[in-house]
């Protein structure tokens, strides 16, 4: 009989694992087979080279835009932010990661300035023209300037989940909010 | 009075339209599958290299809560393709859901525009949207 409940404990635990990295679960758009998130190194807001290989161990959100983006980018980071909140204990396991599309304006210290005004763990990335177009070709990012609106750039505005072994698991489009990020982080902290 | 043929005609007629708006109306909207999938097929680079413009996506999707309010994109390409919003490898799928109405636009390079647009409709409860969401669904069929 004790075999029996043992058995049968062992077999509910392994059924809610597999539940809890269940892709479909996830509020997100999830990729099958996830793969993984493809390597860069930028210039990054804490003074030290950005790559994504420094957050093993933690869940990385990692979002594309730039500082002086009026529509866009606000929205995104202060939800990102009250996601991380949302984390309770957790939060720390959380590493939010942002990619300017304008290295022009967005060198390390105003991307520092204006990241720590929503979060001051969140991290930011520049580099040059042409190692920030290889990263968004990468990642699918589309990113282009609009004429006439002072250097304003309309770009991609979702956001990548990627797990603790380094896979982009899931893509979260603008607009959600920060209870469904809450919500896909705990899956994937959960999760092996 | 005399009864003319015709109008011995429309009595069934009539009752059929009225089964049918009834049924339309009064029963529960159903999909086979939440999902509404669309596929990059294989040879689809090849095909556009050799300069045919294949159209994979189109750039306006509807879907609609509690019906087929998942989006399925899959690449059975041999290359990786921008597909919708993002980047997917070769055999590769990717699954959005929906919970909220709205409309959705997503950057989409493989259209001219740019864009593509989700359009995500709220869940047909009431009578009349049964009957407008099942005379959507039979227009589009049809054209």
């Amino acid at each position: 009989m004790k075999h029996a409940i043992l058995l049968l404990a062992t077999w509910l635990l392994c059924a809610a694992a597999v539940a809890a990295d269940d892709g479909a679960a996830l509020k997100a758009g999830v990729f099958e087979p996830a793969r993984l998130a493809p390597a860069f190194t930028l210039e990054g807001s804490d003074g030290s080279p950005l790559a994504l290989e420094r957050y093993r161990g933690k869940v990385v959100l990692l979002g594309f835009g730039f500082t002086s983006c009026a529509e866009v980018c606000p929205i995104t980071l202060l939800t990102l932010a009250q996601a991380r909140k949302l984390l309770g204990a957790q939060a720390d396991e959380l590493q939010v990661v942002y990619v300017t599309v304008d290295p022009e304006r967005d060198d390390t210290a105003r991307m520092k300035r204006y990241l720590a005004a929503f979060d001051p763990s969140f991290v930011g990335g520049t580099g040059t023209d042409a190692q920030l177009a290889a990263v968004r070709k990468e990642y699918g990012i589309a990113a282009s300037k609009q004429a006439g609106r002072d250097g304003s750039f309309s770009h991609s505005s979702f956001v990548y989940l990627i797990d603790r072994v380094g896979r982009l698991r899931a893509l979260m489009p603008y607009g959600r909010p920060p209870e469904d990020y809450a919500h896909d982080v705990g899956i994937l902290l959960a999760s092996p | 009075m005399k009864v003319l043929r015709w109008q011995w005609l429309a009595v069934p007629v009539c009752a059929g339209v009225l089964g049918a708006l009834g049924w339309a109306a009064f029963t529960p909207v159903q999909s086979s599958s939440r999902e509404a999938l669309f596929e990059i097929p294989d040879g689809t680079w090849e095909r556009r290299m050799s300069g045919d413009l294949v159209e994979i996506l189109p750039s306006e999707i509807r879907l609609t809560l509690g019906v087929q309010d998942v989006l399925l994109l899959r690449n059975l390409d041999r290359v990786p393709q921008v597909f919708g919003p993002t980047v997917m490898m070769p055999r590769q799928s990717f699954r959005l859901p929906f919970e909220v109405a709205s409309s959705y636009q997503f950057a989409c390079t493989a259209h001219a525009s740019g864009q593509m647009t989700v359009i995500v409709e709220p869940q047909p409860l009431s009578p009349w949207a049964r009957v407008r969401w099942r005379a959507i669904q039979l227009w589009a069929a049809a054209t």
